[in-house]
């Protein structure tokens, strides 16, 4: 039995979501990114003496809105808290966050693992505010600090520990970050940060029940990277404990570079936080008209709307799992759908064509549709193209490619290039006589019966065509012939 | 120069401006002379900006030349308690830490004052980050009691106190968080009013202690106190915490009298030590009143005795916290020590601060750790709501309550500096009225054996303001405590 | 002795204040008188009783998401004790 064998790994989450609000959480400050440093400060997010902090409703919605779609009761009344600590990006020497009494309570999200569904239970969502950036390498014994991100409203996800493997650490954040896309308040970029994880993993003899010590791991900034470095601790852990070793609790580090986790090096003397109140902001009372006004606005979740793929567009499971995966992508759908109303062909060249294209751009993570090199309407009007026999699914390709690149209309590419499919019978009729006249040896075979060279005969009427012919007229006049008279 | 000239009211300068009797600009100079001439006795003022008041006063004068006054202030000089965010004038909290700090933005109340029309001469002496009783915790040196310079002015708004009394400004602002203004109030003979938490915007005063601060007016009496108030107050959408209420016209509430008034007077606060020349002054005051036809009962608030142990549980926790932004990151004084962070914090914030603040910053770090949030931060929390139902129950028959502001008189500079302990008895009676977030002024009511002021507390229900001034103007009709002044320069008893 | 010397070590470095340990002494000392003072607090029996955290019901107060600063960072920086440009500098940060 190996350690892996002996240990099971136990696994919670806590995920920092930096909200797409405008300004920041507690002042009017833009919350975008990409400023100079220090642009977007002010007296209240530098924490000058005497400023006060006043709340932005929008971070409110936003947390309700995870709330409901997380299935989280949400407090009638929370409270803020400060949380203390010295530390160069945090302007006032505290966070304002909540802490006894966070705005959503409980609530679980449904995973799927190789084909298995797991219902991860969550602890809390809370709002808090986020901290500036320090840079390090700019100067040998010296760092800069920028505030521009101090005061951006962060929501603070924390899971229960319920995840047992690698695996569905990254599945539940994929599941996470879909979610946050889908409910518009989160850009869920780990890259740049808006989107983070901790991971706090323990592990303990399989079949016991009581949870090791555990260890936080930071500095993750990929989905790859977070199953990674839970890999490594919970073989690290195992081995530990093997060799007779205990785990000490303490905030390790990736390293990406290395791939492996190391302690981090400033030993903030012994945590104390001193959470408490926060006397500068009165109780946070949500009332259930807010809630309702919330719930009334909420898009459409995965769920639904993967139910609603397959019950009214009669998409097989299969295909409105990967359209629903992203809203970006379903939206796209929806919209090329509503285009031209041929559900399955769409889905087939949104998940094909459409994907690839927006892989091999790197498109992956642009957030809205309408940036795509394609536009939907465009897409639905290629697609309408080829059901109406205008063009073959192959010349499709090849106009599709060029829509991706010139952004034209396909029609005006069909006709700029001469790609109209033929469905006149003449010259069909007479690139098969030549065809037949050509290949005598196959045309008494396939008399002889071997239906199969039938495909060859298509494939050589269409190249004649340069596959301009219709298909199914293609297929028709050849049988005839072959069959025939 | 005539008396009046020199040492005019509020109202009294108000009134002579718009007459065209008199100028901002001589009424300015004035108090400025008077600021300089007491400048080396008193020390009332850490920063006296001249050349802003000079000019501020000029556009005053050409506002009033134009019959166009900007507000109730138009023209009149006010000092300004340095822990008050002034833009473009060095606001350091009494502290080394802020010495040369010169904030980019105004605090609500000193736009208020802007915007109706006040002359902001100066920014008055106080205790480091407004925590002390007798001015003797600034940085740059005490203030000191124009009624006897060996004493203290009472704190920790004693120079704007002290700038009041001697006329070195006609009203001044103060920020109350145990008592910080009406003890200074009751030692340097003058009006100071402590608003309801809630009634005045604490945007850019810096904080001692945010659910306990309040910024407040010093006047020479008590119709003053009602102007100064009445620009104050109102809700600020830049702090939380300030309250979405009409602010009344305070200077209605001052004709309505004592009659019918129900004054409690509450055991507690005759205590064993206090001064007989204080219990005797209050206790001819509540004759007064009772004379002018209020009806006077005794009532008990029995959680007295543990008010200052919860108040300083509360305020220096709030205090660690809210001083944690001195870290020498982003403006303030800074000591780089080894080259480490960790040392040029530890040093910044040792140089930095004086023993009191790190008194009570540590005191607060221990109230809130690990292990003694409980027994100390939460528990007075708790201590917190019984005194807050102390009054609610007293106020269910009572319009104010009448107590001395404090046990004593003045005290010596350096009597109480070494027992930090005695010191923070000096707010026995004004503490508990800050953690029940209640209004409460002190007014001039006698003059003890020493010759040294007497002050009266009255305490109203919350946002009872306009009872406290009531009765309080319906005594100071009566009587002529507040028309006393302190000796003239270099007197001492 | 209601606060040990270590633990007002503790407190300090918590705090970020350097003491000497002649400020050590002197601490220790005062905040140990006064905590004996608050001792008494520890004789009222508040199990039944709410803590007041903070003063006032107040209903919500919030402001729309709106950008509303107009950025002066020279204005804001101008109190730094020590920049690098439109950064604050500090001692080096060791993670
Ligand atoms: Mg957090
Ligand atoms: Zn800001």
């Amino acid at each position: 039995m190996s350690a892996g064998d002996r240990f099971e790994p136990v696994i919670g989450l806590e995920v920092h979501a930096e909200l797409l609000t405008a300004s920041k959480i507690f002042c009017g400050c833009s919350a975008s990114f990409g400023a100079p440093p220090n642009q977007h400060t002010c007296p209240v997010c530098l924490g000058m003496p005497g400023v006060l902090p006043v709340l932005n409703r929008r971070v409110v919605e936003f947390a309700i809105r995870a709330g409901l779609a997380i299935r989280c009761a949400i407090a009638p009344r929370s409270r803020w808290a400060r949380k203390n600590y010295f530390y160069p990006d945090l302007a006032k020497g505290y966070q304002i966050s909540q802490y006894e009494l966070p705005i959503c309570v409980g609530g679980h999200l449904d995973i799927v693992v190789d084909g298995v569904a797991k219902r991860v239970r969550l602890t809390r969502i809370h709002m808090e505010e986020d901290t500036g950036k320090n840079i390090h390498d700019a100067h040998g014994s010296e760092s800069l600090v920028d505030f521009n991100r101090c005061g951006v409203p962060l929501l603070e996800i924390v899971s229960e520990p319920d995840l047992a493997s690698p695996a569905e650490a990254g599945a539940y954040l994929r599941t996470l970050r879909t979610l946050v896309r889908y409910l518009e308040i989160c850009d869920g970029n780990m890259e740049e940060g808006s989107f983070r994880c901790d991971a706090n993993v323990s592990v303990r003899a399989r079949g016991t029940t009581a949870l090791g010590v555990k260890v936080e791991v930071k500095n993750m900034n990929s989905f790859r990277a977070v199953e990674k470095a839970i890999a490594y601790e919970i073989a690290r852990h195992a081995r530990v404990l093997e060799e007779g070793g205990t785990i000490v609790q303490e905030t390790r580090l990736w390293d990406a570079d290395r791939e492996e986790t190391r302690p981090m090096r400033s030993k903030e003397s012994a945590h104390d936080y001193r959470y408490f109140p926060d006397p500068d902001l009165p109780p946070l009372v949500v009332s259930e008209a807010l809630v309702a006004e919330v719930r009334r606005a909420m898009p459409e979740l995965p769920d639904a709307r993967r139910t609603r793929f397959v019950a009214a567009l009669k998409l097989p499971e299969y295909d409105a799992e990967v359209l629903t995966s992203r809203r970006d992508l379903a939206d796209y759908f929806e919209a090329v759908v509503a285009a031209h109303p041929n559900a399955k062909a769409v889905s087939n060249w949104v998940m094909g064509d459409v994907l690839r294209l927006l892989k091999e751009r790197k498109l992956d993570d642009a957030l809205t549709i309408t940036d795509w090199p394609v536009a939907a309407a465009h897409l639905g009007e290629l697609i309408a193209l080829i059901d109406e026999g205008a063009i073959s699914g192959k010349i499709a390709k090849t106009v599709f490619e060029e829509m991706g690149t010139s952004g034209g209309t396909p029609r005006a590419i069909v006709a700029a290039r001469g790609l109209t499919q033929v469905s006149d019978e003449g010259p069909i009729v007479a690139a098969i006589d030549q065809v037949l006249a050509a290949h005598p040896d196959k045309v008494a075979e396939f008399r002889a019966g071997k239906d199969k060279l039938l495909g060859f005969f298509v494939g050589q009427v269409m190249k004649a065509t340069a596959g301009k012919a219709n298909p199914p007229l293609v297929n028709r006049l050849l049988t005839e012939k072959l069959r025939g008279e | 120069m005539t008396a009046a000239f020199d040492q005019p009211t509020i109202t009294d300068a108000a009134r002579r401006l718009r007459a065209g009797e008199l100028s901002a600009t001589e009424l300015t100079r004035a108090a400025l002379a008077r600021a300089a001439a007491r400048a080396a006795d008193l020390h009332a003022f850490i920063t006296v900006a001249e050349e802003a008041a000079l000019r501020d006063a000029a556009a005053s004068d050409a506002r009033l030349r134009a019959g166009k006054p900007a507000g109730a202030l138009e023209g009149i000089p006010i000092a300004i308690k340095d822990v008050i965010a002034t833009a473009g004038i060095r606001t350091t909290a009494g502290s080394r830490i802020l010495a040369d700090f010169v904030p980019p933005y105004d605090a609500t109340v000193t736009a208020r004052l802007r915007a109706a029309g006040a002359v902001i001469v100066g920014k008055t002496n106080c205790d480091e980050f407004a925590m002390g009783s007798s001015n003797e915790n600034s940085a740059f040196g005490p203030a000191r009691n124009p009624w006897d310079v060996t004493r203290v002015p009472g704190g920790s708004s004693g120079g704007s106190a002290v700038a009041v009394a001697a006329s070195l400004a006609l009203g001044s602002l103060g920020t109350d968080t145990g008592g910080s203004i009406r003890l200074p109030a009751s030692y340097c003979g003058v009006v100071g009013m402590k608003p309801t938490y809630g009634r005045v915007s604490r945007y850019g005063v810096i904080a001692y202690a945010s659910s306990l601060d309040q910024v407040g007016p010093f006047a020479r009496d008590v119709t003053d106190c009602a102007l100064l108030l009445g620009v104050l107050a109102g809700h600020d959408a830049r702090d939380s915490t300030s309250v979405e209420r009409a602010v009344p016209d305070y200077g209605d509430a001052l004709a309505g009298g004592a009659k019918g008034l129900r004054i409690a007077i509450p055991g507690e606060y005759f205590v064993e030590g206090m001064e007989p020349d204080v219990e005797r002054a209050v206790q001819s005051a509540v004759e007064t009143l009772g004379g002018l036809g209020a009806q006077i009962g005794s009532v008990s608030l029995p959680h007295t005795e543990y008010a200052v142990s919860a108040y300083y549980v509360v305020a220096t926790a709030e205090a660690s916290s809210n001083l944690a932004r001195y870290d020498g990151v982003r403006y303030g004084s800074r000591v780089d020590g080894d080259g480490t962070l960790l040392e040029m914090y530890r040093r910044t914030r040792a140089a930095g601060f004086g023993d009191e603040v790190k008194r009570r910053i540590m005191l607060g770090t221990y109230a809130l750790s690990a292990g003694y949030y409980d027994a100390y931060y939460l528990k007075a929390q708790r201590v917190r709501t019984l005194i807050l139902n102390d009054f609610a129950r007293v106020f269910q028959d009572a319009d104010v309550i009448v107590t001395p502001t404090a046990p004593t008189t003045a005290f010596r500079l350096g009597e109480k500096v070494a027992d930090p302990l005695q010191m923070y008895l000096s707010d026995i009676f004004t503490i508990s009225v800050n953690l029940a977030g209640l209004p409460a002024i002190s007014l001039p009511c006698g003059i003890d054996a020493a010759g040294l002021p007497i002050g009266l507390q009255i305490i109203g229900p919350p946002f009872g303001e306009e009872l406290v001034l009531r009765a309080a103007r319906a005594y100071e009709a009566a009587t002529d405590w507040h028309t006393r002044r302190p000796p003239a320069p270099g007197g001492s008893r | 002795m209601k606060i040990s010397r270590d633990e007002i070590r503790h407190v300090a470095l918590l705090a970020r204040l350097a003491l000497d340990p002649a400020e050590e002494e002197a601490m220790t000392a005062t905040l140990d008188a006064i905590l004996t003072y608050m001792e008494k607090l520890g004789a009222l029996d508040t199990s039944a009783v709410e803590p007041t955290a903070h003063m006032l019901e107040l209903p919500a107060a919030w402001r729309e998401d709106r950008v509303t600063n107009v950025s002066d960072t020279d204005a804001l920086l101008a109190n730094a004790p020590a920049r690098d440009g439109d950064f604050f500098r500090v001692p080096k940060i060791i993670e």
